[in-house]
């Protein structure tokens, strides 16, 4: 058995310097995710949870520290590795979404799958299955600036699976959607979690979406204050809520 | 293909910012399509003048070869005399001359009626209509005759009939040169050529008569020689060279006080000064075409900066550098290939309309079109080089970031 996890945090702080002013954001964070795990990360506005998550998906680096993820130190990665680690391994779900605004909503799905180098057939029936999962089968060839807020958040998750990714990174999935709608996500989740072994780490503010994973850490002021085992996840229940 | 047709539409996104970007490139590929075309429509113009006024035909000025332009042109030298013309014409040195035509000529005012015409007189032998190729549409040319017992007769260009005689036959009448009559005796068929290439608005009369009733001079200001072919022309200009040279007691061509120059000479001249002027116009599209492509760069830049979130999205979601790099690129270079494009279209229409204009022939040198190609999608290449590899090269996070 793989005793180093897939993720590995030792000692890790970030210090954003802006103007002079210093504003530490995380410090001395050390922590580790096995496979197959699903991880909520709980913590008040501003206490870091966005920056940690950045630096889980080496799309930041930190100031000190070390970050292992799945046995390779990002550190010594080149541009253009890391790139294909977030491509392969690695479904984003912005805090702020992050859609493409001039293109549609199938083809935001599409576009990691395209730096894969996909077949555009593949890539089409790939982002249609997701998208009609989250409940957007209808709105495939709106463009982004066409749907809501909530449906923004929900191609973000479709975009985000679209990789079907070993590691599944949400920065608060739920936070602009109806609790119904919620419900759902986090079954998909579950199941993801569960009967595909993908491993999640979702960040968020309410502790009933926290429910519904297997471990809750909490950070403040950019340390962790408390981990734990979540013994028994409430199972989400498939309600097709979703419109 | 895919990013082609993205790139695609981006562009056609904000059609007016595409449009002022391309137009930098759209003038200058026109402009020197139309340059090129221009400039190669003006050398054929002049190898076809020269062609018809004989390419066998060497020309003797009065004037030394330093200063022969500037001297001639004032018409000061009166170094060349009847005698020299003799002398080339049966000197047994002289091997490769078949024709000798000595000349004077002056512009005159003359009249014809109530009619009046400024027009160039030229006086000479029966020789000329042979070595100048002059052709007749009616009656006859300037004979022997003529010239011994100084006929007053005059053979005129179209040009000329058309401004003195517009409405009856010119033959048998007369013209008036400082109050002398010379009566028409043929008509030159027209010879082409504009402004002071005008072959038609000539007259010809008899040396002897030009020399002694209308110049009042003895020597000559052109001797014009026909050699045998055009094989001998260098030999030709030899032998007449050192012959002249004997004959006026000089000792090095240096001291030459005439010049001698073949047509070859006169039509490489010619080109000359029109290809360092198409040199130097193309030249001036060449810089318009640079600030085009910096006017790209600038476009690009500004495009880079507005998509920088797009740019650090696409990076997080796993676009390589090569990919962004591709994507800038590909809009750089369609912009000035299009570009590109409508300004050849622009550059050939412009040189159609100007040729058909002045009436001069519509050349379309496909070598320069082909170049106008390459140059433009060059361009693309060279000045989105640098704002896409900026693109690429941005972190991801920081461009996430970016308002
Ligand atoms: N680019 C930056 N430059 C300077 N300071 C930053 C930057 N990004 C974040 N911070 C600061 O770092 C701290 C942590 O921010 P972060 O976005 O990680 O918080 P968060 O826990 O995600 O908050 P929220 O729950 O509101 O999303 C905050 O004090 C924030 O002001
Ligand atoms: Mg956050």
């Amino acid at each position: 058995m793989n005793t180093q996890g897939i993720i590995h945090v030792s000692h890790l702080s970030k210090v954003y310097k802006t103007e002079g002013m210093e504003t530490t954001a995380l410090s001395d964070i050390s922590f580790d995710i096995q496979k197959g795990e699903f991880v909520a990360i709980m913590g008040p506005s501003g206490s870091g949870k966005s920056t940690l998550m950045h630096i889980l998906g080496a799309l930041d680096t930190p100031t000190t520290g070390q970050y292992i993820l799945d046995g390779e130190n990002v550190e010594n990665l080149t541009d253009d590795e890391l790139a294909d680690i977030r491509n392969k391994k690695i479904g984003f779900i912005f805090q702020a979404f992050n859609l493409l605004p001039r293109i549609t909503v199938l083809q935001n799905v599409m576009l990691p799958m395209r730096y894969a180098g996909i077949p555009e057939e593949e890539r089409k029936k790939t982002a249609q299955k997701y998208l009609e999962m989250v409940g957007l089968g209808h709105r495939l060839s709106h463009t982004s600036s066409q749907i809501s807020g909530g449906q923004q958040q929900r191609v973000a998750i479709a975009r985000g699976l679209a990789m079907n990714p070993a590691l599944l990174l949400a920065d608060e999935p739920t936070g602009n959607i109806a609790s119904a709608q919620a419900e759902e996500i986090m079954a998909i989740f579950q199941e993801l979690n569960n009967k595909q072994g993908h491993t999640i780490v979702m960040i968020t503010h309410e502790p009933d979406i926290a429910a519904h994973s297997k471990r809750i850490i909490t950070v403040k002021d950019g340390k962790i204050i408390s981990d734990k085992k979540n013994p028994k996840p409430i199972p989400a229940k498939r309600t097709n809520a979703i419109d | 293909m895919e990013t082609l047709l993205e790139s695609l539409k981006t562009l056609t996104l904000n059609k007016l910012r595409t449009g002022l970007a391309m137009l930098g490139i759209v003038i200058g590929i026109g402009s020197v399509i139309a340059l090129v075309s221009l400039g190669q429509a003006s050398q054929q113009a002049i190898q076809n003048q020269i062609q018809s006024l004989g390419a066998n035909l060497l020309t003797v000025n009065p004037g030394s070869q330093t200063s022969g332009t500037i001297r001639g042109a004032a018409g000061g030298a009166t170094t060349l005399t009847n005698a020299d013309a003799t002398a080339i014409q049966t000197s047994p040195s002289i091997t490769t001359i078949s024709a000798v035509s000595p000349e004077v000529q002056k512009r005159v005012q003359v009249t014809a009626g109530r009619n009046n015409s400024n027009i160039q007189i030229i006086g000479v032998t029966a020789a000329y209509e042979g070595v100048h190729k002059i052709t007749l549409t009616e009656g006859r040319f300037i004979n022997d005759v003529d010239n011994n017992s100084l006929s007053k007769v005059i053979v005129i260009g179209q040009q000329v009939e058309a401004n003195l005689f517009p409405t009856q036959d010119p033959l048998g009448q007369n013209i008036r040169i400082n109050g002398i009559s010379f009566r028409v005796i043929g008509i030159t068929a027209s010879k082409g050529g504009t402004g002071f290439l005008n072959q038609d608005n000539i007259g010809y009369i008899p040396l002897t008569t030009a020399q002694q009733q209308i110049l009042g001079q003895t020597y000559l200001n052109t001797i014009s020689l026909e050699a045998k072919s055009q094989d001998v022309m260098t030999q030709a200009e030899n032998e007449v060279g050192y012959l002249l040279l004997a004959r006026h007691k000089l000792t090095s061509p240096a001291q030459a006080d005439f010049t001698i120059l073949s047509q070859q000479d006169i039509a490489n001249t010619a080109s000359a000064t029109t290809g360092t002027f198409t040199s130097l116009l193309s030249g001036i599209a060449a810089i318009s075409l640079l600030v085009g492509g910096i006017g790209i760069m600038n476009i690009m830049l500004v495009t880079v900066t507005e998509r920088t979130r797009e740019i650090g999205l696409r990076k997080a979601l796993g676009a390589k550098k090569q990919v962004i790099t591709m994507q800038f690129l590909t809009e750089s270079i369609l912009l000035t290939f299009s570009g590109g494009l409508i300004g050849i279209v622009i550059g050939i229409i412009a040189s159609y309309i100007f040729s058909s204009l002045s009436g001069s022939i519509f050349v379309i040198s496909f070598p320069s079109i082909l170049l106008a190609f390459v140059v433009s999608a060059g361009i693309g290449v060279l000045f989105g080089w640098y704002p896409a590899s900026r693109a690429a090269s941005l972190q991801p996070i920081e461009a996430l970031r970016y308002e």
